[in-house]
């Protein structure tokens, strides 16, 4: 088995709605992303891809199960090791209009957190923001000026060059993309890829937009109701899906066929996803699943190597 | 397509927002034409004028903010929209043309049951009383495929899904029957299975009732699916236009090549760098005299600088506006060109 520079083993993270009720954001969730990768992770809204990102760089406080970051585990650190991994693990926030702060310069905000990990002299401080703004694409004007004088791409690119100032090795992009136009997505996704070429950054790209990430990851997860139902290469998840849910999402792509006859037929997906507020057993797809039998509503799938490195949690799928 | 019949004729069509800037020309001399029954999509950049457009179809912008030019004409069915008066207005809207919102979370009333929201305009329009127009409410929640609709029909909108409640704005919008439906990113906020049942509803119905839709989108993925004939907008102004085959097959505008370039097709190569089309859109408040596209265009020539080229046909229902259709330009190569290497 390679190395997993971040590992997840049963990982869950459940919300408190009221006393009965219990929400499963996250249930049960294994997976590994190799150093150097960059792991996709899609499904559809409320499947739980934001929260097990953030219960990942222990943002929120997982309620069972274990993360280890490089071999160590993320619950137990303390102290010094605390700020080690704080350091080595960022994010980039989904939404640049919200997550910069409106009363600080972008200079400040980049430099929050070196002021925090790294020890800089006034002038080696000022040098780092002017050399993180140009790695994002942006020049040392920016450093001045405030988050509402600029554009949503150029805030997103403010929100990496934060996330790279004080050198991660991994970091969590949540839905990214997701809140600007399609000309500028690409100039987003083109920068992260450029990043973790000259970097060797290690991502966990959160999105609902399949394309896209197909286009970024080497590996991808497939969220469904809070747990993982498939964990393959990008190749093998878009061209060669096992689990049920996996094939609908991706024959629902509407996708342009610049060399067939234009329209293809969209397949569809019956039914909406259920609440994850008390869940019923078994697995959480078969309410919608054409292929489902008895075993699927009482006994929950768990994600099984049908191929090397091809993970698929289904009844039914061998 | 067995019968041309123009439903709704746009000429030079122009709008403006009054800001404290200056005047932001939003639309700029836009003409087009519905045909009875077809899918007309609308493509371009956020604040290109897609839905600056498509609200003034419907006279919603009110002055003195916004203003549209008086030399504009719409045209509905023959009739002059710009002339009519408030009651013609009203009997217009929601009636003979409706539309669906961008977000479903928020164009809801959240005071008010959708059933409530539905029959509001049947009453109105049809002069149904309360227990017919029930009726039909339920009868439409039914055709949008809600489930369970005798009791969604009491639910408030907070209660329903995304999915749902973009259902519950299709059916308030195609309650009257109209022929023309203003589709404003109908799907841009639902997830891609969602989506693809809502895709699936809208050309249902618009087989079963001959509707004619305006659909507002940057998806091209959706389009290529669904539209019959697209326009590509970019500053207010039309660029190019044409049938969904010649505006994906033999597209003559470098921005539309632009756009079709930075569509990350799932055949592609993995971490290849994409297509992106450098710079921003230009500003609208000031006046354009040249090619509004020539500052980010790869195969800008003086010309382009200088004045605003004129839509060229190329044939029935192809036209651009791009001087490298002038018979002096230069031979570029195309998108296509690139694609095949």
């Amino acid at each position: 088995m390679a190395e997993y520079l971040v590992e997840a083993k049963n990982l869950c993270k459940y919300f408190k709605v009221d006393r009965k009720r219990m929400l499963k954001a996250v249930d049960n969730v294994s997976l590994g992303i190799r150093k150097g990768e960059t792991l996709g992770l899609v499904g559809e809204s409320g499947c739980g891809k934001t929260t097990c990102g953030r219960t990942l760089l222990h943002l929120y406080e997982a309620t069972s199960g274990e993360i280890y970051f490089d071999g160590k585990d993320v619950s137990k650190l303390s102290g010094k090791d605390n700020m080690d991994f704080k350091h080595r693990a960022q994010m980039i926030f989904q939404d640049p209009y919200s997550s910069l702060d409106p009363r600080m310069t972008i200079g400040e905000i980049i430099a929050e957190g070196m002021d925090v990990h790294v020890k800089l002299t006034g002038q080696e401080r000022q040098q780092r923001i002017v050399e993180l703004l140009a790695a994002v694409g942006l020049t040392e004007q920016f450093a001045g000026r405030f988050a509402h004088e600029l554009s949503g791409g150029q805030r997103q690119r403010v929100g990496i060059a934060r996330a790279l100032a004080v050198d991660p090795d991994f970091i969590v992009c949540d839905e990214p993309i997701s809140a600007l136009d399609v000309s500028i997505q690409a100039q987003i996704v083109n920068l992260l890829i450029k990043l973790q070429r000259e970097r060797g950054l290690t991502y966990l790209f959160i999105s609902h937009d399949l394309s896209m990430v197909k286009h970024i990851s080497d590996r991808v997860g497939v969220m469904y109701l809070g747990s993982l139902v498939e964990l393959a290469s990008s190749e093998v998840i878009f061209k060669n899906a096992k689990h049920p849910y996996t094939q609908a999402l991706m024959a629902a792509i509407p996708e342009v066929d610049f060399d067939g006859d234009g329209k293809k037929k969209i397949e569809r997906l019956e039914g909406e996803v259920p609440s994850p507020i008390n869940p019923p057993p078994g697995c959480r797809f078969a309410a919608r699943c054409k292929y489902a039998t008895d075993i699927c509503r009482q006994q929950q799938p768990q994600l099984v190597e049908l191929e090397p490195d091809h993970f698929v949690a289904c009844h039914h799928c061998k | 397509m067995e019968n041309k019949e123009k439903i709704l004729e746009v000429e030079n069509l122009g709008v403006s927002f009054h800001t404290y800037a200056g005047e932001v020309k939003a639309v700029r001399g836009v003409s087009f034409h519905v045909n009875r029954g077809e899918t007309l999509a609308f493509v371009g950049e956020s604040g290109c004028g897609k839905t600056a457009t498509a609200k003034a179809i419907m006279r919603l912008w009110n002055p003195p903010f916004v203003e549209i030019k008086s030399d504009s004409s719409m045209k509905y069915n023959g009739e002059e929209i710009m002339d009519m008066d408030n009651k013609q207005l009203q009997s217009l809207r929601g009636n003979k043309i409706s539309m669906i919102f961008q977000d479903p979370m928020t164009s809801l009333n959240p005071t008010m049951t959708v059933g409530k929201q539905i029959m509001e305009g049947l009453i109105l329009h049809q002069g149904m009383d309360k227990k017919q127009a029930r009726e039909a409410a339920l009868e439409m929640l039914k055709m949008v495929k809600i489930p369970a609709p005798e009791k969604n029909i009491d639910s408030y909108p907070h209660q329903l899904s995304g999915g749902m409640r973009q259902r519950v704005m299709i059916a308030m919008a195609l309650a009257n029957k109209p022929s023309i439906l203003i589709a404003d990113e109908p799907t841009t906020a639902l997830d891609v299975t969602i989506q693809a049942q809502i895709l699936d509803l809208l050309q249902g119905l618009k087989d079963e009732m001959d509707t004619a839709i305006i659909l507002v989108t940057h998806d091209l993925g959706v389009i290529a699916n669904f539209a019959d004939r697209v326009q590509v907008m970019y500053a207010g102004q039309v660029v190019e236009r044409g049938t969904t085959e010649e505006i994906f097959k033999e597209a003559k505008h470098p921005y539309t090549w632009a756009l079709l370039s930075s569509v990350p097709a799932l055949a592609t190569e993995n971490k290849q760098e994409l297509y992106a089309l450098k710079g921003t859109p230009p500003d609208l408040l000031l006046p354009l005299e040249r090619c509004p596209f020539a500052a980010r265009c790869e195969y800008c020539m003086g010309i382009c600088r200088e004045k605003n080229p004129a839509e060229v046909s190329l044939g029935e229902t192809h036209s651009v506006a791009c001087w490298l259709q002038h018979p002096d330009a230069p031979e570029v190569q195309s998108f296509y060109d690139r694609r095949k290497k």
